[in-house]
């Protein structure tokens, strides 16, 4: 006897709570270049490579979960 | 393209979009998957960057014209934003594969948003993947040339750390090193393409969904979805540059690991 059925996609709900993460550190990630900035301009042209291979990083992590939404 | 647009508009549209959107049929019967439009794709963009290149460098002045001028920037900031910045003055030699490499990943990345063409490559796996590979064989060949299989493995599996955590940071070094590092190099870079490509169907194809609508209401919403189609381009082009540009400079960073010193 099937008290309550829910219908839908669990890959949507899978890849809404994988999203959380990325978007926490990519937030981390820009606001450490903000604030490192903002006490010493002159670093920002040094430590501009490392924004993009960081948020490049935990992108992927936002992105495996919705490719893997569409194999499984 | 007009026709396309009618028969849309007439109701044909499939929405959602799916994985199946991204199987293209062979352009000659019988030759899938070798003679597809994503393996024309990569000849075409072989074909144009060696093209752009062998023209503009036709006559090099020492004062540039513009299309020299153009070449020289493209392969200086390679040189020098990636392969200097990562690697050092070793890096000078890996400059041409790196250039080559960006060019290449721009090339088919932009791909996704030019009218006409509208897929990219590296929206399968496999395009990414062989990339992949290469970096991947690259900066192990280049660390054992450096310093010898046993040097090298020593170099990359043992962490400067106290004995008794040793097993477990070994294995946890070899997995990051030796399996994910290939494996999101070309995970990133497919799953980039694959899910900008996903959202412009989606928004698209709901354009024309909520043209189809029954009600009368819906109707204008469609306007609004075509709208964000048109941002979310600009947003592709953006990530299609950020990501060639990341897959060159880790691939550098990775060399850079296997030919530093010490640990």
């Amino acid at each position: 006897m099937i008290l309550a059925e829910l219908e839908g996609s669990l890959s949507a709900v899978g890849y809404g709570l994988a999203a959380i993460g990325p978007g926490i550190g990519v937030g981390l990630v820009f606001s450490a270049y903000i604030q490192a900035t903002a006490r010493q301009p002159e670093s920002s042209r040094l430590t501009l490579p490392y924004v993009w291979i960081g948020f490049a990083v935990i992108e992927a992590l936002a992105l495996l979960g919705i490719a893997f939404g569409f194999v499984f | 393209m007009i026709s396309q647009s009618v028969v849309l508009a007439g109701g044909a549209a499939e929405f959602p979009p799916s994985v199946e959107d991204f199987k293209l049929p062979a352009l000659v019967e019988g030759t899938y998957p070798w003679l597809t439009k994503y393996t024309l794709l990569v000849w075409v963009a072989v074909a144009a960057i060696i093209i752009f290149f062998l023209v503009t460098y036709r006559n090099p002045q020492l004062v540039p014209t513009k299309r020299q001028w153009m070449a020289e920037s493209i392969y200086g900031f390679a040189r020098d934003g990636i392969a200097k910045d990562m690697i050092g003055h070793e890096g000078i030699r890996f400059a041409p594969y790196l250039a080559t490499l960006f060019c290449f990943i721009l090339l088919t990345n932009f791909m996704g948003i030019i009218p006409g063409i509208q897929t990219s490559p590296n929206s399968h796996i496999a395009f990414p993947a062989v990339l992949a590979v290469i970096s991947y064989v690259l900066f192990i060949y280049v660390g054992i040339r450096k310093h010898g299989f046993g040097k090298f493995m020593k170099n990359s599996l043992i962490p400067p750390a106290p004995w008794f955590v040793l097993p477990l940071l070994i294995l946890i070094e070899f997995f990051s090193n030796f399996i994910v590092r290939p494996v999101t190099l070309a995970l990133r870079l497919f799953a980039n393409m694959f899910a900008g490509h996903m959202i412009l169907l989606v928004f698209t194809l709901g354009g024309f969904a909520l043209l189809n609508a029954d009600s009368l209401f819906v109707k204008p919403v469609s306007l609004l979805s075509w709208a964000m189609a048109i941002a979310l381009t600009f947003l592709e082009a953006i990530v299609a540059l950020l990501q060639a540009y990341v897959f060159v400079v880790l691939t550098a960073s990775y060399v850079q690991g296997a030919l530093a010193d010490e640990h």
